[in-house]
């Protein structure tokens, strides 16, 4: 009991310290420090920092819905896009006479020669309309998508494949210039949002502020479900459905309901992706940006929360390091990675540290215990 | 139909595609009943069990609950909402959750759904009732443990533990004493034969030494349907059932103990 407590309190020193270190060092040190002293985080690093930190939002609704409950989903990016596309069209009609047309239509719609804004792009002129869409579309999706899957009872592998498919056909369909959401080239070009510059870094320090907040808030929700019963019920659906099933509970409701919360976190990153990057294009929604997410989870360490943040952080960051010293090696890399991970260290990142740290523990228990046998030899 | 019965099958059959694991059965057990069904293998003894959880919707009859409760169509949480428990062969439990939260989950309650496990938080009878529990099936010391570390036996009881807590009025067991040690077998006799002043139970079992122990009905099942039923010295000593188990008997090398 008091190793539990102790562990719960660690916890939260650790989360109030992160919490800060990101929500206020970091920013800190974005605008106090000389541009040229060793402590000064570029505009430029704050920025791509601020978009792992939206990915790592996503990747703890992913860790709930497989690392906790067992479900790997394969079709996270649709819900991520569906968040960032809803985002990118209150941006883009926002540019309004700034684009390269000068027309108030987003450009790729006066290149397509679309005459008149579609209707369903016109609730999105409304910032708080986008906010509340960018949340409940995939919300909403991942409700019936998730409602007809798991009623059919279709689990496992099966569920894995048809995420995959949904996540070819979303690819599939925002590429087409007739859905009038930009195409292959997708949605860019911002310049504001709510009035402000986004080529300004005060906004930018502003979105990531945001994320860092939006983060914390992710963690506190999904930290609250697992620790609830509902939480030892996904675990429980793990570990033997069938039990579950047989104990009077519906693991269809279940799994809906992280679906759903998953979903909606992924679309909450994908809102505040789009801003801080300035572009979604299909690319980033669809097979293989799905396959991404589910290895950062992979790598950071499945069944906790820290591990979907570290994996998130960890293998973005490897990511721009690596693409931008050594371009053609990232795509082995990212493979090389996923294959350790099976392999080598199947609890990811958080497992490979706490197995360190047992091993420290032993190797420090027996350096001291070795000192004082030599005496107990002596009187004996 | 009886007026104490708990559960009453009436002509069920039970069609995989053109085998039929149960032809015609008709089966009924009582309130406070200790009933041990036997039977060569394929006779149709889980499939029974499965009609009765709704694990396997019967091709046609019926299947009374209690007074009238019809259970064909229902999924098998309602059943289990509506007091059936059932403790499978293999232990089915929570490997990655501890002793406690296995039990805890198991717990009856009046909602089992998100929000109610979402929001709840147990209560002290409910503490208390897991405690007992704990006890009955001799894991107090093990309450902090994670299940998925129990011995074999532990976790059968385990999950008898966890059956127990649902409250069932009808407790189905498969198959409970398999792979345990003789100590063990006596003790999980012992257990369910103190549980029958609360429960109706119906046991599958093949060991006829354990079926000597706790029986007092037994029913012989044999290609999907009843061969003959009665205290368990008749129903051992009559030639219908002798035949099936030695012809089984010869047929496989599985002895029919």
């Amino acid at each position: 009991m008091t190793q539990y407590t102790n562990k719960l309190t660690s916890e939260r020193l650790a989360f109030w310290f992160v919490g800060f270190a990101l929500l206020v060092v970091l920013p800190l040190l974005n605008v106090l420090p000389p541009e040229d002293s060793w402590l000064h985080i570029s505009d430029f690093s704050l920025n791509r920092f601020g978009k792992f930190l939206a990915f790592a939002i996503l990747a703890l609704g992913l860790d709930l819905i497989w690392g906790y409950t067992g479900i790997l989903s394969l079709g996270h990016g649709v819900f991520f896009g569906l968040g960032a596309y809803c985002m990118g069209m209150h941006l883009m009609l926002t540019i309004g006479g700034e684009s390269v047309y000068g027309s108030d239509l987003p450009d790729f719609m006066v290149w397509n020669q679309v005459k008149e804004l579609p209707l369903f792009w016109k609730p999105f002129y409304s910032f708080p309309f986008a906010l509340v869409a960018g949340v409940l579309v995939p919300t909403a999706f991942a409700l019936v998508f998730g409602f007809l899957a798991f009623r059919s009872r279709i689990r496992g592998v099966y569920f894995a494949i048809i995420t995959q498919a949904l996540a070819l056909s979303a690819w599939l369909v925002f590429n087409r210039n007739e859905t009038n959401l930009g195409g292959t080239n997708g949605l860019t070009d911002f310049k504001q949002v709510l009035g402000l510059r986004l080529s300004d870094p005060g906004t930018q320090r502003a979105l990531y502020v945001l994320t860092v907040l939006s983060l914390g808030g992710a963690y506190l929700l999904c930290r609250w479900i697992i620790t609830s019963r509902t939480g030892k019920v996904l675990i429980a659906v793990r570990d033997s459905e069938q039990r579950v099933l047989f104990s009077g509970y519906s693991p269809a409701n279940y799994k809906l309901f992280v679906f759903v919360v998953s979903a909606a976190l992924a679309g909450l990153a994908g809102m505040l992706y789009v801003p801080q990057v300035g572009i979604i294009t299909p690319a980033q929604i669809g097979v293989l940006p799905s396959l991404e997410m589910v290895i950062w989870v992979a790598v950071g360490g499945r069944g906790t929360l820290l591990g979907a943040i570290l994996g998130a952080v960890g293998v973005n960051l490897a990511r721009s390091i690596l693409t931008n010293h050594f371009p053609d090696l990232w795509p082995f890399f990212l493979g090389g990675l996923f294959v350790a991970v099976v392999l080598l260290f199947p609890d990811g990142l958080v497992g490979l540290g706490s197995k360190l740290g047992q091993a420290w523990r032993g190797v420090w228990r027996s350096l001291s215990a070795s000192e004082p046998s030599p005496k107990g030899k002596l009187t004996s | 139909m009886p007026e104490r019965s708990i559960i009453y099958l009436e002509s069920v059959t039970v069609d995989y595609d053109g085998f039929k694991a149960l032809n015609n059965l008709n089966f009924i057990a009582n309130y406070n009943e200790l009933r041990v069904v036997i039977g060569p293998n394929g006779a149709g003894k889980t499939t029974l069990l499965d009609v009765i959880s709704g694990k396997v919707q019967p091709a046609s009859g019926r299947v009374i609950f209690g007074k009238d409760t019809d259970l064909t169509g229902l999924r098998e949480h309602e059943i289990a909402t509506l007091g059936i428990g059932r403790k499978f062969q293999a232990p089915s439990i929570y490997g990655n959750l501890t002793v406690w939260d296995n039990l805890d989950l198991s717990l009856k309650r009046p909602s089992k759904g998100v929000l109610a496990a979402l929001l709840g938080t147990p209560t002290p009878e409910e503490r208390e009732r897991i405690s007992a529990t704990l006890q009955t099936i001799g894991l107090e010391e093990k309450a902090d443990t994670r299940a998925g570390s129990l011995s074999h036996g532990q976790k059968q009881w385990l999950e008898i533990g966890m059956v127990i807590l649902q409250d069932p009025a009808l407790l189905l067991v498969d198959e409970p004493v398999a792979g345990m040690t003789d100590r063990e077998t006596e003790q999980t006799g012992l257990l369910l034969q103190s549980l029958v002043e609360k429960h109706a139970i119906i046991v599958i079992e093949h060991d006829m030494e354990f079926v000597r122990q706790i029986a007092r009905t037994v029913t012989v099942l044999h290609e999907g349907a009843v061969l003959c039923e009665g205290p368990v010295e008749k129903v051992q000593s009559d030639p219908r059932v002798v035949e099936i188990y030695l012809g089984h008997h010869k047929a496989t090398h599985a002895p029919a103990r």
